[in-house]
């Protein structure tokens, strides 16, 4: 949102469209505006509007017709049955440590492209980061599926006790999928800092740990909180990822995708549950000044 | 990079608010109880006659019951392009129906009166389905497809949910259900199961048959204190349970893998292992018996294609056709003259398809309802209430 040049400027000549809303600034603004934020209120806030108003509703119990009466009775499911609150931390916990295992892998792999690898390197790692971006997310579902059957490599590494289909399996697969959106921000928080600032550190007497801790963790962990939310997010949203790798493991996303065949506004009401979840967790990380990194 | 933050927002979110409220009250609004007890069906028009093929087609179907064998036929004479979506479960089926975006479906049991009662599709004029005439007659007029005398569908065909196994992993041969229930632990973290809340009347039927004094007599028709001991039953299975499949590949390719060597299964989903090269698996009816499906192929209520859909309903059962969809599914066909068209001449007679007797003693899919459906009370559970069961059976 840069302010918009003002409206004498006398240089140059203009053509008659950029004559006419020169001095028009709040058309111009409008004209601007309008598009993406048709897009976002009416598209994008009305969806989850609508998503909202149906969690009032109930669905007739035989033939899952919508009924459009209003009723508390889906907040009371939600809030009453153990099963959500269960699935729910479920998928906190795994969200998590998603987020915390990708941290541990691409901080050290930022820093090293960073401040380490030559420019020519760099390029090259940046490069190989992103490449998994282009490949479908079923086809790298599907393949780290191949990875841990049993007859697969990691079986066959680890003499046939590789994990079976389930939570750990998950959270490795997830934590690969989403491990490029933690490291470019890294990437970007590292980039932004003065490399002066290690020698300094270093000229102070400061060994490496040191450095990190009272110098590189404060200054990147602005960063490292932006990658969390996505990492985070998309944890929370997923449910084919956890089909093809999670065995019997059900997320919150998977109740959802189920209860939007069964029972529309029942989904609609569990599906505020990581609505809600990452709403609160921007709060806290806008509390990092983790928004204006992402 | 501070820049004043706008205060607008609370604004847009009013507009949208008021936008998405607007139109969703344009909806109109239905109400109702729990079960076809004291329930009208909608009143929705019948088709008195077919016309000129729309050139296009669109089904929800089972998987496997619409391959290009006999589709590619129906689309060369009558010129309707068929558009195939697979639904994995009935509940699926069902939802997609609602969409008012597919013309027919291949409904199951549990499905079926959904569909009527909810107002999704239209009643079926059998007379301008000329193959109808020769359906097995113990499919026609059934509770399933028919109301009130009135036909809402054209009988496919019919089959038993399965028992199969990977020989190479599982010792012996099985004859009973007790090998994903009781006995599951033997095959710890290698059981499958069918993922769909219908799937509790497998257990129940298992305890109809092991557990007398719990008196259940229909699968289909449990009292609360019934339904726990199915629940209760498949929590115990759950710990051995490696996955659960909806989508009829992710069974194919768990037994191809390994990762499950037995569980519940249907005959077409064993033939595509077998017809593969990386496993081998056997399937058989256990002597408790089985659920199964008698399906009927149903027109939308909002079909946008209803002369293509009639004489889809017509081709499926002509008797060539009719019997490859059943060699290929692995199913008793609907039409009795599909028995003298089929591959393999004893086919009709490994599947009793015939046999009315037989037929009778499959539990075959339906709506679990409060008003029970084999007629016993009005104190059952209805399918909601299994659906919540269900997914605490997954936890």
């Amino acid at each position: 949102m840069s302010d918009a040049p003002p409206a004498g400027r006398k240089t140059g000549r203009r053509g008659g469209v950029s004559a006419f809303f020169a001095s028009k600034r709040r058309l111009r603004l409008g004209l601007l505006l309008a598009p993406p934020m048709t897009w976002l209120v009416v598209v994008y806030l009305g969806s989850i509007v609508a998503m909202f108003v149906s969690a009032f509703w109930t669905v007739d119990s035989f033939t899952e017709n919508v009924v459009h009466q209003f009723s508390t009775v889906n907040f009371h499911t939600v809030f009453t049955e153990p099963l959500y609150r269960k699935i729910a931390l479920r998928t906190l916990g795994i969200a998590l440590a998603v987020t915390a295992i990708d941290v541990l892998v691409a901080f050290p792999l930022a820093f090293y492209m960073s401040v380490v690898a030559s420019r020519r390197l760099r390029n090259l790692l940046v490069v190989a980061v992103l490449t998994p971006l282009w490949a479908s997310y079923l086809v790298k579902a599907f393949a780290w599926r191949t990875l841990f059957a049993p007859d697969g490599p990691i079986g066959w590494v680890t003499g046939g006790h590789g994990p079976d289909y389930g939570k750990a399996t998950l959270v490795v697969t997830l934590a690969y999928m989403w491990l490029p959106y933690m490291v470019i921000p890294i990437y970007a928080g590292f980039e932004r800092m003065p490399k002066s600032l290690f020698e300094a550190s270093a000229d102070l007497g400061a060994g490496a740990v040191r450095t990190v801790r009272a110098i590189v963790l404060p200054l990147v962990f602005p960063a490292i909180a932006a990658g969390s939310i996505f990492t985070f997010s998309l944890t929370l949203g997923d449910y084919i990822a956890v089909g093809i790798v999670g065995g019997k493991t059900q997320l919150i996303a998977n109740v959802i995708s189920e209860d939007v065949v069964l029972n529309q506004p029942l989904a609609a009401t569990v599906a505020l549950i990581p609505l809600v979840a990452i709403v609160l967790y921007l709060v806290a990380m806008r509390r990092t000044g983790a928004l204006e990194n992402v | 990079m501070r820049t004043k933050r706008s205060r607008r927002m609370p604004t847009a979110l009013v507009a949208a608010s008021l936008l998405a409220v607007g139109v969703l009250a344009a909806c109109s609004s239905s109400g109702g109880s729990s079960g076809t007890q004291g329930r009208n069906v909608p009143d929705v028009p019948m088709a008195t006659s077919v016309g000129k093929g729309e050139g296009e087609l669109n089904l929800i179907v089972w998987a496997g019951y619409a391959e290009k064998q006999w589709v590619k036929p129906f689309e060369d004479k009558t010129g309707c392009q068929v558009n195939v979506k697979i639904g994995n479960t009935s509940d699926e089926m069902v939802s997609l129906m609602k969409t008012g975006q597919y013309d027919g479906v291949s409904a199951s049991g549990d499905a079926t009166l959904r569909l009527i009662y909810g107002g999704d599709v239209a009643p079926v004029n059998t007379d301008l389905v000329p193959n109808y005439a020769t359906v097995s007659d113990f499919l026609k007029d059934g509770n399933w497809n028919s109301v009130n005398g009135q036909m809402y569908g054209i009988p496919h065909g019919w089959g038993a949910n399965l028992l199969m196994w990977n020989p190479a992993k599982v010792k012996g041969n099985l004859d009973s259900w007790s090998a994903v229930f009781d006995k599951s632990s033997d095959y710890a973290g290698k059981v499958t199961a069918y993922d769909s809340p219908i799937y509790i009347a497998d257990a129940a039927l298992y305890l109809m048959k092991t557990q007398p004094d719990l008196g259940i007599k229909d699968p289909y028709s449990l009292t609360e204190k019934q339904l726990d001991a199915a629940v209760g039953l498949l929590k115990d299975q759950n710990k051995n349970v490696s996955e659960y499949w909806a989508l009829y590949t992710k069974e194919v390719q768990a037994f191809n893998q390994g990762t499950s060597v037995v569980g519940t299964t249907w005959q077409v989903i064993a033939n595509v292992i077998n017809g593969g090269s990386k496993a081998t698996v056997k399937t058989v009816l256990p002597k408790e018996g089985a659920t199964g499906w008698s399906d009927t192929w149903m027109i939308s209520s909002q079909a946008k294609h209803p002369n293509c859909m009639y004489k889809w309903m017509d081709w499926i059962i002509t008797p060539k056709a009719n019997a490859q969809v059943a060699e290929y599914f692995g199913e008793a066909p609907a039409q009795t003259k599909a028995c003298d068209q089929t591959v393999d001449k004893k086919f009709c007679d490994t599947y009793s398809a015939l046999d009315a007797d037989f037929a009778s003693r499959i539990h075959y899919w339906t709506t679990p309802q409060t008003q029970c459906v084999d007629g016993s009370g009005d104190n059952c559970t209805d399918y909601a209430e299994w659906t919540q069961k269900w997914q605490e059976v997954k936890g």
